[in-house]
């Protein structure tokens, strides 16, 4: 094959003896420098994975809409507030200091992005939709519903009232990682009703007291 | 005893198994990859679990790079950016030279407001890498919302594209989706920018009734996925 040529090996045993003469060989020495020079470019210059997009449908904005004072009372709601990468949240309706309704004013807890931290709050708070899923899922696979049933039924769960509904809002020091990390935990949960929302005043202090603090 | 012979001459390698390795490797990567284009500004996407593929075409694409500047640019034909800088050249009444469109129509993004636009199309190579190190990006303020109409005169022509793409496929009785034929409105935020900028972009697309967004991220694992 593609051997070195060793030559004089054998041409003092006698001028008629000449060296064996085979196949033609040729040297691959410099088709293994192309090659390799073509690897390292096309290593350099491409990219593997094709970016991937994560699509949000954000409510419509409604010009000069007054907001509604009697609006219906929100349950098994959450509203999360991002900082820099530190997550404070409250549930259900925010009650300001000294409210109407004579409701203890709100208090904003903490978590984090770890998989103990807003992941954990947010699978026990989804617990019915997730169960939901686990049954529809099992149901999937054993072939006694077709996966467009699937998919209609678990759309259905999510919008259910039992479902959580989720508002995300950010103060100025939130990071977009931060946003995206919290849409994925969202999806993570199966959270089908969430919104990106503008943070209040009275929100905005409660945050800033917490960050100020430490 | 054994006799020991004497090396004949250089050792020979079969160089053969390597040529075939190195060429099965820049095959894999030519078919693999697909190439990086050319970003105006390096931009560290965040990570998220989303799966759907960014389309090719009828982009239109809005990057807020770490410092929070902002960068405007579609994926289209270039009949479509020559018509879209067009557009807008009426609307700032800013006049640009032949050269200067041919210019446009090669570029992927713009950063810069459209007093600078007709320099910086002039600039080369090299000045240009210069000049988006110190441009502020394309205007978002509220009183000179530039980004508002670059959106604008984009999604006009894109629509117009799509619609023209739409029937000529129609004709072919080439079954067909109409939402493939809509532009698609993509954010390219780096990770560490502050989300206020990015949350005036997509303030920016909601007045404009486009409240479809999408966000580029990267890859990563899904945990649902892995626990099984």
């Amino acid at each position: 094959m593609a051997q070195i040529q060793e030559s004089g090996g054998q041409d003092h045993k006698g001028g008629k003896k000449r060296p064996k003469r085979g196949i033609p060989t040729v040297d691959m020495t410099p088709m293994v420098d192309l090659g390799f020079l073509l690897l390292t470019f096309f290593v350099m210059t491409s990219t593997f994975s094709k970016p991937k997009i994560m699509s949000l449908a954000y409510p419509p904005k409604e010009e000069n809409k007054p907001t509604d004072p009697d609006k219906p009372k929100v349950n098994n709601a959450i509203t999360f507030i991002l900082s820099e990468d530190r997550i404070f949240y409250y549930e259900n309706q925010f009650y300001p200091e000294s409210n109407k309704e004579g409701k203890p004013a709100t208090q904003l807890s903490e978590t984090n992005f770890g998989a103990d931290g807003v992941r954990k709050l947010l699978t026990d708070k989804n617990r019915y939709v997730l169960e939901q899923k686990a049954g529809l899922d099992r149901q999937l696979r054993g072939k006694e519903i077709a996966d467009t049933t699937h998919a209609r039924i678990l759309k259905e769960k999510k919008g259910d009232p039992q479902a959580l509904k989720v508002l995300v809002k950010t103060d100025d020091m939130a990071k977009c990682r931060n946003f995206i990390d919290m849409i994925d935990e969202l999806r993570i949960a199966e959270i089908g009703a969430f919104l990106p929302s503008e943070i209040t005043a009275s929100e905005l202090e409660l945050v800033r007291a917490k960050t100020k603090k430490d | 005893m054994a006799k020991v012979s004497k090396p004949k001459s250089a050792p020979g390698i079969d160089m053969t198994p390597m040529v075939d390795l190195a060429f099965l490797l820049v095959t894999f990567f030519m078919l693999s990859a697909n190439f990086r284009s050319d970003e105006i500004v390096p931009v560290d996407v965040p990570a998220s679990i989303a799966e759907n593929v960014i389309p090719n075409n009828m982009l239109v694409r809005v990057t807020v790079d770490k410092s929070g500047r902002v960068f405007y640019g579609i994926a289209g034909k270039e009949d479509t950016k020559k018509n879209m800088l067009l557009r807008m050249s009426e609307k700032y009444k800013i006049p640009f030279s032949n050269e200067q469109v041919q210019e446009f129509t090669k570029l992927s993004d713009i950063g810069c407001s459209m007093s600078q636009l007709p320099a910086y199309l002039s600039m080369n190579e090299h000045d240009r890498t210069r000049f988006i190190e110190s441009s502020v990006g394309v205007p978002t303020d509220s009183t000179n919302n530039q980004l508002k109409d670059w959106i604008t005169a984009g999604r006009t022509e894109l629509l117009a594209f799509g619609e023209a793409e739409y029937m000529a496929a129609r004709e072919k009785n080439i079954d067909v989706k109409v939402s493939d034929f809509k532009p698609k409105f993509v954010l390219k935020v780096d990770g560490n920018a502050d989300y206020i900028f990015a949350k005036r972009v997509v303030e920016t697309f909601r007045d404009l009734k486009e409240n479809n967004l999408s966000f580029i991220t990267s890859l990563k694992a899904d945990p649902r996925k892995t626990e099984h």
